[in-house]
């Protein structure tokens, strides 16, 4: 089956105002539907290539080389939801604007809309009654909250930059279940930054590994799993430390 | 085996918030004790109790025989050494490495004022350092660097009990594998007595011989490491341990 890509990022290239090559030639494409890993150390240029495709490169940092073709709009979660979320501004209220704005409803059926999604995302029901400030929810919670105001822009493609890693381990279970069941349900692409190889295993069917800026490797994940070409992929993949086996077997996962 | 460390019924509350509530706790001297639990457990205040950084409401504190009480001698402070999660943040950076180790030898009377020198680059040696960084200064290291260095002062006095308080979340994954393999040495080679604190139970199993499971301020399983990570006793032990990402096979 070949299908359209919905993005193509092609030879890539940012740079500090320095001049200094912070992502060399990069490419890869994204199809309908489909998960893309990008894993890598901090300082890897993984985060930085997912702001070229929003853009929203940081101040100082230009595109100096390549294209990033898209055919659909995408939106974005961030690492920290406390950050990505107005501290002085009600959650309901947020999400609420978000819908507003981005779907050009009437103000009474963007708050319907909001609220269903915070429902769906799992969010508390006394939420239709009393709207509640980003500091009174919990870090998992915040996250829900903002994969529900990138989800109400309607991406094709949801890029993640290390959504769960603020997060505690249970919680981040909760948030890739969540995910991972709202694309299947909603059919959007989805580029996942993060430099647990574990969790990009589980997520996503292909990979692309990142070191200092440049592609070292990608493909498909069970081969690359299997059979990794460079040694800094097989050190990625044994930093996931080992757990010995639950007796009685795992609840989730895989 | 001797005990290194005995909590008793320990409990500290914040206004109204109880954040450690009547923890009882263990450990033999040799031995490390992981100590897991997610964001607001209690993990890093219960720490800071038995470092005598925060004063209990109730309970006691035994390092061996002796009670450690709100005022605490310098010698008792001497023998509880820290590490901090953020490496950054707890060394000074206005002063070289030799500074920072000179400083706690000195202040403790390891070593005479003679001898400094050569017992810096010892303790450089044994967190796999070079000599020559003793006239850098903390900002000249990576991240995993300036952790070694402050492992290096923390050992530098000889503590009886060393706290780890989750230190090498802030690192990456390669830095972090290779701090962990560190600290296994220095547990084999010198018999270190340990309380080591993180959220993440592939290092807690790197690197514990025991297991205590902490949850909103509560103590919910002490239990071997070998046991805890096939048979855990509480359901929430196993909860955590089915949320950990694995890799598929």
């Amino acid at each position: 089956m070949t299908t359209q890509p919905i993005l193509e990022v092609e030879s890539l290239t940012l740079a500090a105002k320095s001049q200094e090559k912070l992502v060399h030639n990069i490419s890869f494409s994204l199809e309908r539907g489909e998960s893309l890993g990008l894993v890598g150390e901090s300082g890897s240029g993984k985060s930085l290539t997912l702001r070229a495709i929003l853009g929203l490169l940081p101040r100082g940092v230009e595109q100096t080389g390549g294209t990033i073709r898209s055919k659909v709009s995408s939106s974005m979660v961030f690492q920290d939801p406390r950050g990505a979320l107005d501290p002085l501004c009600p959650v309901v209220k947020q999400l609420t604007e978000v819908v507003y704005y981005r779907q050009k409803t009437t103000h009474k059926a963007a708050r319907t809309i909001a609220l269903e999604l915070l429902e769906r995302l799992g969010l508390p029901d006394s939420l239709r009654t009393k709207d509640r400030y980003p500091g009174q929810l919990s870090g998992g919670q915040c996250q829900r909250v903002v994969i529900a105001m990138a989800l109400a822009c309607k991406p094709g493609i949801l890029l993640c930059d290390e959504p769960t890693t603020a997060l505690d381990v249970t919680v981040q279970q909760q948030i890739m279940d969540t995910i991972t069941s709202l694309q299947r349900e909603l059919g959007f692409a989805m580029v996942f930054v993060t430099h647990n190889l574990a969790i990009a295993a589980n997520l996503c069917s292909r990979l692309v590994v990142m070191k200092q800026g440049r592609m070292i490797e990608h493909g498909e994940t069970h081969r690359l799993l299997r059979q990794p070409a460079e040694a800094y992929t097989q050190m990625l993949i044994d930093s996931v430390l080992p757990l010995p086996e639950l007796e009685g077997g795992r609840t989730s996962w895989n | 085996m001797e005990l290194a460390l005995q909590v008793q019924d320990l409990t500290v509350r914040y206004g109204g918030f109880t954040a450690l509530d009547h923890i009882r706790l263990e450990l033999e001297q040799h031995t490390t004790l992981g100590l897991v639990g997610e964001s607001g457990s209690g993990k890093s205040t219960l720490a800071r109790v038995i470092a005598g950084l925060i004063a209990p409401d109730e309970g006691q504190i035994l390092l061996g025989s002796e009670e450690l009480r709100k005022k605490r001698s310098k010698e008792q402070h001497k023998q509880i050494q820290m590490i901090f999660q953020n490496p950054d943040a707890s060394l000074n950076p206005r002063h070289t490495v030799r500074q920072i180790l000179a400083e706690a030898l000195l202040f403790h009377r390891i070593v005479d004022r003679s001898q400094v020198g050569r017992r810096s680059t010892e303790l450089l040696d044994r967190v796999q350092l070079e000599a020559r960084s003793l006239d850098k200064y903390p900002h000249e290291f990576s991240g995993g660097q300036r952790q070694r260095i402050a492992i290096a002062r923390a050992l530098s006095v000889e503590p009886s009990l060393l706290i780890a308080d989750e230190p090498t979340s802030a690192l990456d994954v390669s830095v972090q594998r290779s701090v962990l393999e560190l600290f296994h040495t220095l547990r084999t080679e010198l018999h270190l007595t340990m309380l080591f604190i993180s959220h993440d139970l592939g290092v807690i199993h790197a690197v514990s011989d025991t297991v205590a499971v902490m949850r909103q301020g509560k103590l919910v399983e002490v239990n071997t490491k070998d046991e805890f990570f096939i048979r855990p006793k509480h359901e929430y032990s196993r909860e955590l341990l089915s949320a950990v990402p694995k890799m598929p096979r």
